[in-house]
Order: C-alpha cells, then structure tokens, then sequence
C-alpha cells in the first residue's frame, strides 16, 4: 500500500466513484466524482489529532461495529492515503449543529466543511477493474442464528478479535460477556452518581444510608426537623440506588467467571455451494479459518478449535502442510459435516446440531464462540460498474471472462482481475493483477489491441 | 562525485529538524527542547522545530537552510524512515546536498508512541536518539548511486502455455524474446491432453497460440534446446544455450523460468498396471484416440498425493477428473462413472459448477479416507462408504488413477544453476508465498506455471502473462538505478577467507583466484549487512552503515 501511495507513476483517487467511461481501447475519457471529505488532502498529514478531540461516537464498520469511530477518521490505521475524512451522515457542523473542534484542533488548517464534491475527468488508455468482492450477510440463514445468538460471529468479525489493534486487542473475548461487561461500566456509572447523593444526604443527617432506610420502612425513625424534610426524597433515591446496584452486583458476580474463547467452532460455507445463496466455492474460506484457529491458538495455547466443513479445500501452495500442521501443533481438527442448526444453552454457549458423517449419527456440541466462515458475494455494485463500462458480468454477479483471455472483460481495453472476476486468494489475485497490468500496459503500448494474447 | 559534496565532506555542518506531526509527537514530548538541545551538540550549525517537516512548508524550510546555512549533513527526527526517508532525502537532493548524508531519527515510533504520558522520558530518549544521529551523520559520506544498463531481450525457459502466454504478452510489449523448449515441440503437458476444462480442444486452442507465437519477429523460438550455463545479474544474463546445431551464448535482460511439472507415474499404487488401472494422463490419451470404452470406470483421487511422502494437495487433478468423468457420461450415459475422493477441491465459481453439473448427470461421488484406502484386485474394487457405514463392491473394468504432479527431474539441476531456491517438495520457491508470487528472490528472474505449483491451463496462462508484467516493468526503465547501500570489500586488508562468501543470501559475493580475495557484485548486493558482520579483517564494510559511523553513533548513547 505505501509503495503504492509513494510511486511517482501513480495518482490515487480515494474516495472518488466512477461514472461515466467513453471512448475505445486506447483512448477513453474517464468521468469521475470525487466526494468530499471536508478535509484538505494537500493540507492533512494524517496525524489524527482532529479524531482525538472529535465528540461524536460513531459505530466502527472496519472494526465490524465492535468498536467505535469518530465522526472524523481515517477507515483503519495505516491507510494510504492518510488523509482524513468528515462523516457528512455524523459531524456536528455538518448536521448543523455547533462544534467545529477539530477544525480549531488542526494545525494544518485541513478542515474545511464548504468542501464540495469535484468531477474530474481523466484521459487512460486501459482500465482495470479491482473492485473486489462483499461478504456475504449470515443473516439470511436462520438456521444459524447469527444476530440472535451473540457468540456466533462471522471470519470477519473474529478477524478483528484476533486483531492487536483491534477491538478486543488481540483476546477473543466472547461478545455476550463484552455485552454484560459494558452493561457493568453502564451501571457503575449511574451507581456512582447515585452513591454521591446518598452521600450527601449521610454527611448532613449523620447516619448511614442503610440505618436511615431500615428505620424508614420499619417507621421507628424519629426525624429530627432537617431529616423531616428530606426523607422521602432520601429513601426514593435510595431505592433508585438500589434498582442499579442490585443488577450491578449480579453481573460482576456473573462477570467473575468469565475467560477468553477457548472452544471455537468454524463453519465452513455460510452462503458458498448453497443454492439459496451462491451455489459456488469461495476459494479461501478454509484457510483463513484453518489460518484463525492456529493464531487464537498461538495467542492462547488452550484453545482448541473444531473446522466444521463438507470438503476441506486446502488447494494451494503449501496449504494441505498448513492444515495438517493445523491438525498436529494447534489443536485443531477437521470434521467433515454440514452444521444444520446453531442453538444456545443458559450461558450463552452456542449449541452446534450436525450430523457426524463418519458415525452417521446426529450430535450436538457445546462451544464458547462459533465462526462462520461467510461467502465471497460479488460487489454490490458489480452491476453499476458494469452498466457503466459496459461489460457483462457472469451468471453469479461476477466480471465475466473467458478461459483463453482470464483477464479481458467482454470490452476491448478493459480488464478485471480478483475477486472481481471468481473468488479467489491472495497469491492468486497478486498473480492476477499483474497479468491485467500486462494486458493494460499492451493496450497502451499498440493501441491496435489484438485480442488473440 | 560532485566536487561540491566532496568538498563539504571533509568539515561538517549538520542541520537538525525536529518534527511535532501536530500533536502526534509534540504532544507527548517537548519538541522545542529536543530543538534546542540539538543546538548545542557538536558540528550542529542549525536546529529547527516544525509543525510538519513533511508539509510542503517543512520541507522548503529544510531546503532554504541547506543553501542558507551551507548545511552539508541534515538530520530529520520525525517519523518512521520507512514512509518518510524517501521525501527527506530526496529532497536534500533537491536542494544540491548528496542523499547519502540525510540522516532520520524516528523519536514518534520509539518515544511519542512508546512513551505516552511520561513526558520527561520521552523527551529524554528523544535528545538521546538525536545525539545518536547527529554522531552518526558527521561520519557520512556522499555516495552515488548504482547505475547498470538493461538489455531489453528476455529469456523464457519452457515452451508449455505459461511460457507461451509469457512470450506473448512480452512481445506484444515490444520486448525481444528467446523462448527455449527442451522438447521437440511447444505446448507442454497440455499436448497430451483431450479436452480443456471448458470443452474446448486442448490442441486446437495451443495451436492456435503455438501459431501465433512462431509467427512473431520478436519472438526467436528454439525447440530442443537446453539451457547449459548461466552468469550475470538483472539487466545482463549471460546464458549458453544447446541446440542441435550446437551452442551459443546469448544475453538477456530477465529471465522468465516456465520449465511445468510433470505427472506421477503411479507405479506400484492400486495395482497400476497401464491396462484396467490407468493414470489420468493415459485417460486423456485414451479420451483422444476414442479407445475409451468401459462399464464401470472409477476414478480414485490422491493416488500418491497428501502422503506422509507427498504432502502437497496438486490442486488442478480434482478438476480433471470431473472434467473427464463429464465427458465419458456425456459420451457413454450407461457407463458407471464413480469417484473416490478425500476432499473435492473444485474452488472457485466455475469449478464448483461443474461439480454440481456433474452430480446431476448421475456421477457418483463418494468418500474414502486414506487410513482405509480403496481396494482394486481382479476387475473388482472395494471401499468402505461412510454414509451407510457399509463396504461396497464394484465391478469395474477401469481405474484411473489421479496422481498430482511433481517438479520434473532436471528442474533441481536448473534451480542450482539460476541460483535460484526450490521447495520441500521440488517446486520453485518464490519471494514471497502472498505478495510475490511471480517472482523469485534474486531480481530480474520470474517463475510461472506448474513448475512454480501445479495450475490449470487458465491459471498458467494467468501466471505467464502475470510474469511478463513484472519484465516488463524492470526493462521499461531506461537504465538500472539501485541504491547506493551496498558492501565493499577491502582487497588490500582481504585474506580471502571466504567467511562473507557463506553469509551473502543474494550470492553477491565472489573469490577471485587470481587476487585470493573476495569481491561484490554492486548490482546482486542488498545491503544486509551480513557479510560486515562477519569478516574478521573487517575488510567488507557496508556503506552507510560503516564501523566507523555506527560506533560514533554507539558512543553518543
């Protein structure tokens, strides 16, 4: 990414869409709308002191909302370009609100709320599409709960987990217990501010909050003229106290016993080779979740993690020996199986329906956190891009090619390469990539483009 | 050299400038006392704090003091050298002083951002770490940087469809090609095969490209030709190569190695006998002849693959065995088509589809785990299917064996003598298994195809074309630039030992018999370090990094 960000040969066009492509190989006029961040890109050097002092929480997408954002921000750390941006949907300014520190924070003087959208329009001989692929929402499977059941998260999520930088700072924390323990953090707030009222009312009255009431309900108080008139309003807020802290000490009761995620379950194709959703393979799901089960284990050499999958499709370079390695040194095992149903039992464990295939026999398995390893969906916006472009895209959403040209699109001049094109992994795309730089580069070259290479 | 730096080399006058990024470090150490504490250290002449040493504003300030002050060393204390080293020492370029004697000290990631909230320690270590710098940057000298010509001729070794696509995609780029195959003809593996995986002819769709490819006048085809000795670097092969008219040497700029794989001959597995028990090679064959004809045919996958021997999956034998089991139930509907299988690794969009397509002509798909292997014996096989929990037996009349393919038996010989790195398993060895797939370690040469791992006819032609991008974007550049950042070697001090020779992992160094000493090659050298770290003489010394200026830099903790 940096080297890319550094090369003197390329011009990176963040946050900017694609709206119109004229022309033919070899000479085509490129519309696109570069929205506004409300940031200066030539003034921002990325030193985050905006989202330090920003005062609007924003939910973090890139931390899959686990975590929270500022209405300034950068999507993650180390992004290129570094450059900030202003979340129109958020910022108080921009909502019409009074606020505008940050922009009293910058030194730079990068703020700037009248930014307005810019269209530019470039000159290329090529174009490459590279616009990757969505995760596919779990949501749509009910038999898998996810949503309903807090311990069962997609790769994604779990990613973040793994994450140092992340959510949960490289522990696998299980959400239901992050639940409760901000749920903890929420009432210790309230018990707080309560306790500092019943305090006031114990230095002005003399005695403990916990006499005054005993005495109030059994009606033996004999109030002096001061307590007279605070009695009431004293035992209401005592009972406002209690309706808090009663929950509080429960739950950090509750919260004593809890421990990282060391059971872990993977369930392979959540939406791949399913004909309600994407009847293909997604390519790499089963080694990024061999991949996440031996980090978790590194992380914690008591985890031990279950791959639930229907074929295990470890195809690559060195990747059968990464999951036996898997198999002998992380604690993890394979089972050949189709999970039907994900329930959970009173702790919030997920409970895992599927039949054992070697035993032919229906089983049930209790775990802390479930994984679900969800499909490579085409983009969203796969059709937008290719009205725009004028491309086909296959029968799934896809960039449609052909097996002689892998990388040209159905257009002259115009090339794919990714999970644009077929779900595919990461050496694979890198390949890829390279490829349709060639195609591209060959265009440029003679604009008289053969199809035949 | 410029007279100029050569000049200012022999007293130096060192600027500093320490950088605040906003509040990024200035809000967790004293930036102005860091400046001010740079002040007073020796040959400092200059110190500056600024609000951004990277804005357009920090950077005309560095420039103004180097001709303002007649600075001759600078020094940055800022962020980390591996965003920022490049604008910095560019810009001293810039403004007329050698890059050579830019210095950075990085006192965000190693006091702001480590030190959060202890102030005073943070500033502390930063003076410390700017003190260091300042000692080393008296001690730099300017240095120029390595220029090598580039020929723009590329040698592509391997004449199956990686390599073919290869020669293509470079000769469409204007660059001259020697493509060199072993065999009699070009097409590789694919040559034996029947049909591709999308339906087509394997021959015809390889003729087609065969065709255009000799037809190219920048594309010089040599068939039954070896390759025999190579030398040189990136930019300036020297390769000797055999053909039936004899030898000849040729130069190159990149070398392109697209050697394929072959299949294994399944001697001895599931009583192979070439006969009722085939390979899937010899299937294809057959499938090419029309000699096929069978009631009951199975195909067993992973025969001598994901063995404690052969670990590896060979990726692409899944999808020829539906392939052909596809078209023998299209031609044949009676026949029997069944395959044994572990895992069925038809990934991807299209492939998986064929497997659902396959499954519905009334393929039969079962699995079999490789602690109770399928039996074969006298027409008839056996295995224990797991759904039913029963062995099953089946009169079968064929078996095809999917073996996975294995480097061929000259590829180790041909690594050794590119110098280039193979596998556990014999496969050549890429950078970087994620993000350099294409390339090897040592610059200017380029892997695909099966040799690299077994691919499918689309991903080797992927890979081809993928490869010759990366020539392409070595031999576009006019010439060769490389850092200045390499080793010398003393061959006054230099006994030859040969200690260096062992550590170089670029193979940069040589010994030169005559002189008994060892020498650098500046275009192979990467600048590790490693060979100054170990020459007992201390006769090899990287430049930049000298003892002499790191032992400065030592004392000034």
């Amino acid at each position: 990414m940096l080297d890319v960000g550094r090369h003197p040969n390329i011009t990176l066009l963040a946050y900017s869409e694609l709206e119109k492509v004229e022309g033919e190989a070899g000479n085509f006029t490129a519309t696109v709308r570069r929205k506004a961040r409300y940031v200066e890109e030539d003034k921002c050097t990325g030193c985050g002191a905006c989202a330090k002092v920003c005062p609007t929480p924003v939910e973090d997408l890139y931390n899959e909302g686990h975590a929270k954002r500022r209405a300034i921000y950068s999507w993650f750390a180390q992004g290129i370009p570094s450059t900030h941006a202003i979340d129109p949907d958020h910022c108080r300014v921009l909502s019409g609100k009074k606020c505008g520190i940050c922009q009293k924070k910058c030194e730079a003087g990068a703020i700037n709320f009248a930014q307005k959208e810019r269209v530019s329009e470039l000159y290329v001989g090529a174009v490459i599409v590279a616009t990757g692929y969505d995760v596919f929402d779990p949501v749509k499977m009910p038999e898998y709960r996810y949503g309903q059941i807090d311990n069962v998260v997609t790769a994604m999520e779990f990613e973040r987990f793994l994450s140092a930088s992340g959510p949960t700072a490289g522990h696998v924390y299980r959400p239901s217990d992050r639940k409760v323990e901000a749920r903890i953090e929420e009432l210790e707030k309230k018990v707080k501010k309560s306790q500092k009222v019943l305090d006031r009312f114990e230095r002005n009255h003399e005695i403990t909050t916990h006499e005054f009431y005993g005495a109030y309900k059994a009606g033996n108080l004999n109030p002096g003229e001061d307590l007279e008139k605070d009695q009431d309003k004293w035992a209401k807020k005592y009972e406002a106290h209690l309706e808090n802290a009663r929950p509080l000490k429960t739950l950090r009761e509750k919260a004593k016993g809890f421990t990282s995620a060391k059971k872990l379950a993977f369930i392979q194709c959540a939406g791949s080779r399913d004909l309600r959703f994407y009847p293909f393979c997604s390519g790499f799901c089963c080694m990024h979740s061999i991949k996440e089960a031996i980090i978790a284990h590194e992380h914690d050499n008591d985890t031990c993690s279950v791959i639930f999958g229907m074929d295990i499709r470890a195809v690559g370079k060195g990747f059968e020996e990464y999951k036996i390695r898997g198999e002998n040194n992380s604690n993890v095992s394979y089972k050949r199986s189709r999970v039907a149903e994900i329930t959970k039992d009173a702790d919030e464990n997920p409970v895992l329906i599927y039949e054992d295939t070697k035993e032919q026999k229906v089983k049930r398995q209790t775990f802390d956190l479930v994984v679900l390893a969800t499909a490579c969906a085409p983009a969203k916006g796969n059709r937008k891009i290719a009205d725009i472009l004028k491309i086909d895209v296959d029968q799934y959403g896809f960039f449609k090619t052909d097996s002689a040209n892998p990388l040209d699109t159905s257009r002259s001049g115009v090339f794919v390469c990714g999970c644009a094109q077929n779900p595919m992994d990461i050496p694979e795309s890198v390949a890829q990539a390279s490829s349709a730089a060639a195609r591209a580069a060959q265009t440029v070259i003679n604009k008289n483009d053969k199809k035949a290479s | 050299m410029n007279v100029k730096n050569e000049i200012l080399y022999e007293s130096p006058r060192i600027g500093v400038f320490v950088c605040d990024c906003g509040s990024n470090i200035a809000g967790h150490l004293d930036c102005p006392d860091v400046a001010e504490y740079a002040r007073t250290l020796p040959d400092v002449v200059y110190a500056k704090e600024n609000l951004y040493t990277c804005s357009e504003a920090g950077i005309g300030e560095i420039k103004k003091a180097i001709k303002e002050q007649d600075l001759n060393r600078v020094v940055v204390a800022s962020c980390s050298p591996r965003t920022h080293q490049p604008l910095f020492s560019s810009s001293c370029a810039e403004a007329g002083l050698n890059p050579y004697l830019f210095e950075m000290v990085n006192i965000r990631d190693q006091c702001s951002w480590v030190h959060m909230g202890e102030r005073q320690n943070a500033t502390h270590k930063a003076k410390k770490l700017v003190r260091m710098g300042v000692a080393k940057s008296a001690g730099l000298a300017p240095l120029d940087e390595i220029e090598s010509s580039l020929v723009r001729k590329v040698l592509v070794i391997g004449g199956g469809i990686a390599g073919l696509s290869a020669a293509q995609a470079l000769a469409d780029m204007k660059l001259d090609v020697i493509l060199v195959e072993k065999t009699s003809g070009f097409g590789g593996l694919l040559q034996q095969v029947h049909r591709l995986d999308s339906g087509k002819s394997a021959k015809e769709t390889m003729l087609t490209i065969i065709d255009d490819v000799c037809s190219r006048p920048n594309i010089v085809c040599h068939t039954q030709a070896k390759l025999k000795e190579t030398g040189g670097y990136i930019g300036n092969y020297n390769v000797k190569i055999e053909t039936k008219e004899g030898l000849f040497e040729e130069k190159a700029g990149c070398i392109v190695v697209a050697t394929g794989a072959v299949p294994l001959v399944p001697q001895g597995l599931y009583g192979y006998n070439g006969k009722n028990v085939i390979s899937l090679m010899e299937l294809e064959k057959k499938l090419k002849k029309q000699e096929f004809s069978a009631k009951c045919v199975v195909f067993i996958q992973c025969a001598g693959a994901r063995t404690k021997e052969k670990e590896y999956c060979s990726r692409i034998c899944c999808m020829i065995g539906v392939k052909n089991a596809m078209l023998i139930k299209k031609k044949h509907p009676l026949t029997d088509v069944r395959i044994l299988y572990r895992d069925m690794q038809m990934y991807g969009t299209y492939k998986e589809q064929m497997l659902w397509n396959a499954r519905g002509m009334g393929i039969r798909f079962d699995v079999y785990n490789p602690g109770n292997p399928p039996e074969v014996k006298e027409g008839k096989l056996e295995f224990f299917q797991a759904v039913t929990g029963k062995t099953v037996s089946l009169d079968t009349d064929l078996v095809v064996l999917s073996t996975p393919l294995v480097p061929g038996n000259d590829s180790g010989s041909l690594a050794n003598m590119l110098r280039v790195p193979t596998d556990q398993n014999g496969f050549f060895l890429e950078a970087h298994a994620k993000l350099r797939p294409l390339d090897f370690a040592a610059d200017g040469i380029f892997v695909c195809g099966s040799g690299r791992y077994p691919a499918t006819s689309t991903e080797a032609r992927t890979q081809g074309i993928g490869a010759a991008s990366r020539v392409a974007a070595i031999l576009f550049k006019e010439k060769l630039v490389k850092s200045a950042i390499v080793a010398d070697i003393n061959p006054d001090s230099c006994v030859g030992c040969m200690a260096c020779l062992s550590m170089c992992p670029c193979e940069a160094i040589t010994y030169n018999r005559e002189k008994q000493t060892c020498e650098v090659n500046e275009i192979l050298c990467k600048g590790c370090g490693n060979c100054a770290a170990t020459c007992p003489s201390h006769s090899a010394q990287l430049r930049g990094f000298k003892p002499e200026q790191l032992l400065a830099q030592i004392r000034a903790v």
